[in-house]
């Protein structure tokens, strides 16, 4: 009895049978100056790093989560405010990106034909509203505050103009995860007897929690650190007390930081370097959740 | 066995059952919770085509009402920028050759930069190279821009042009937010454009190294022609962020509109008067207010149509493999 001569297709070998090819000099510039692009990145990011923790190292005190912000007394300033306010802006974005993100993302992937008209035009706004400038945003939510007579600088204003940032975000992310989901499974609950819908709310959208997972957290991080279209709400720089609901005014950590960062004394700007290292503290955490969420779900795969 | 009347079957014991008289694929029973349901998905899907009509409408009347008090024609060709001023004149071209300018110094830094790192990581990297070096390297466009604008003000301004090059630039400069403008949308060209050069088939690199060019040769003169309209894509998405990039140029560019003719002057891009005007509580209905909407007009109107070439560029590079 013979065994097949024919190898499984595994992962297709790298090529590397021209890599000695690469000795003439042309090349090995060639080569050193890619490698110089892609150092010149990182090394970026970590100077950037080092310079906001090195200058911001002084400030980086109880006082800073525990004191309102000051015109006079920068030694002892804090970002309490723009703390409660980021947490709260960040918990309503997600109350609002999330659902509808998830869903129109699901309509989009699971029910919408290629040929559909409105299925068409609404991927291209998605597409275009993920490349609208962030400012854009503020316009539009202060234009809507207006109209609907709520005051701009709310904590809903807010967390409206920045869901609708990242939705684009979200939808993109959530689609991937719903497409990553084996078909086998959507066939199975099918020929069940389940319906499209109780497939995909009992089979699909369960399997593909941990990659939306992962796509809402990273968008999440953005809308955290955004500023501009909070910007425009106005009346948010100088904020001395903790947002206690979604009609309150409010600041945020960037708003906060762009406030400090402005002003000629040098204790501001330590202090909006201190802040920036919470700031950038909260995102890192962010990431690596979003990161080991990834990674716990494609080792189970 | 006869075939029997599709009406009132009895159930007998014994013998293949009989189909049921009535084949229906559908469900017995409507589901109107479905159907609220997927109409509530059709809803959530149109919020998008809402947004991008709420965009247009909330720019569009504020802007007209500037556009009553100051004409188009001045708008458009007018060299001075001074709203602010006793004397108010409202030329946007200030506005706009500061966009150009912090724009132009970003691209000039985030294209070789990312698309370099996009060969590197796509056609040279060991896999597990690229998988540790890609988030790295992303992380960058995670950092937000308001620290990256402390870091223009604070470190790149005096500490690397004035300190290590020796440029003569003062607090506030084009080069300086541009420069860390371009750093930021690094990761911007590197990702959409390793993923272009990662789609072209493994087939013209085998025939390519089977004729004997070497890797450099292979990237150049093959991958990096067929990967062109997704390379195109990215830098034209870069352009678009560079362009809408607001807090970088609110903090490091400068406040004063003027035609910028050098790096090292300050200026103002349309993004930064936005953010500087805003900041000052403007009284809804004033023309004040007003041209705010208008400067937001007129960038929504650049971005949209350097977005529309980029996804039909992207939609392109889609189709080809």
């Amino acid at each position: 009895m013979t065994t097949s001569t024919v190898e499984p297709t595994e992962q297709p070998r790298r090529l590397v049978a021209a890599a000695n090819g690469d000795r003439d000099l042309t090349s090995l510039v060639f080569l050193v100056l890619l490698w110089g692009c892609l150092a010149f990145g990182i090394f970026s990011l970590a100077v950037l790093l080092f310079n906001t923790a090195m200058e911001g190292a002084g400030r980086l005190d109880a006082q800073l989560f525990t004191n309102y912000t000051s015109q006079l007394r920068p030694e002892s300033a804090g970002a309490r405010a723009a703390i409660f306010g980021s947490l709260l802006v960040m918990l309503t974005t997600a109350a609002l990106s999330i659902p509808l993100g998830v869903a129109a993302a699901s309509y989009l992937e699971e029910f919408a034909s290629r040929e559909n008209k409105f299925a068409q035009l609404v991927e291209l706004n998605v597409q275009n509203l993920a490349a609208v400038p962030a400012i854009i945003y503020g316009m539009l939510a202060a234009g809507f505050a207006v109209l609907i007579g709520l005051p701009r600088n709310t904590v809903l204003a807010g967390a409206i103009a920045l869901a609708l940032l990242i939705l684009p975000v979200i939808i993109v992310s959530t689609r991937e995860a719903l497409r990553a989901v084996p078909r086998e499974i959507r066939q199975g609950s099918l020929a069940l007897g389940a319906s499209p819908m109780q497939t995909l709310l009992r089979q699909t959208l369960p399997a593909a929690i941990p990659g939306i997972a992962t796509g809402t957290i990273l968008a999440l991080s953005r809308a955290v650190g955004e500023a501009a279209p909070l910007l425009l709400l106005g009346g948010l720089v100088f904020v001395r007390f903790d947002p206690n609901g979604l009609l309150s005014g409010f600041t945020t950590m960037p708003i906060q930081i762009f406030d400090w960062a402005g002003r000629p004394q040098v204790a501001f700007q330590e202090l909006a370097a201190a802040a920036s290292i919470v700031l950038l503290g909260l995102l890192l955490a962010m990431n690596a959740l979003a990161i080991i969420i990834r990674n716990k779900f494609s080792s189970q795969r | 066995m006869s075939s029997s009347a599709p009406s009132a079957a009895p159930p007998r014991q014994g013998g293949p059952r009989p189909s049921p008289p009535v084949v229906s694929l559908r469900s017995s029973r409507p589901r109107y919770g479905e159907k609220i349901l997927y109409a509530g998905l059709v809803l959530a899907a149109g919020v998008s085509i809402l947004t991008t009509v709420g965009i247009v409408l909330s720019l569009i009347f504020p802007a007209i009402r500037f556009f009553q008090e100051v004409s188009i024609g001045e708008f458009l060709t007018g060299t001075s920028w001074t709203p602010r001023f006793a004397d108010k004149s409202y030329g946007v071209l200030p506005l706009i050759t500061g966009t150009m300018w912090t724009t132009a110094i970003a691209l000039a830094v985030s294209v070789p930069m990312g698309l370099g790192a996009a060969i590197y990581l796509s056609e040279y990297a060991a896999p597990r190279v690229r998988k540790t070096l890609k988030p790295v390297l992303e992380l960058l466009a995670g950092v937000p821009s308001v620290v990256y604008g402390l870091f223009a003000v604070t470190f790149v301004g005096p500490v690397i042009l004035q300190g290590v090059f020796g440029i003569n630039v003062g607090t506030f400069s084009v080069l300086a937010a541009g420069l860390v403008l371009g750093v930021m949308i690094i990761p911007t060209v590197a990702s959409l454009a390793e993923d272009a050069m990662s789609a072209v088939p493994r087939s013209l690199r085998e025939a390519s190294y089977g004729l004997g060019a070497n890797r450099m040769r292979t990237v150049l003169r093959v991958v990096f022609p067929a990967a062109i309209s997704g390379i195109a894509a990215s830098i034209v998405l870069a352009l678009s962020r560079a362009v809408g990039e607001t807090m970088i140029v609110a903090m490091a560019a400068g406040g004063q509109a003027r035609m910028v003719g050098s790096a090292t002057e300050e200026g103002q891009t349309m993004t930064g008067f936005i953010a500087a005007t805003a900041m000052g509580e403007s009284v809804q209905g004033t023309l004040a207010y007003n041209t705010l909407f208008a400067v937001g007009l007129t960038l929504f109107v650049i971005t949209l149509l350097i977005n529309l070439i980029s996804i039909k560029l992207v939609n392109k590079f889609r189709e080809v493999y």
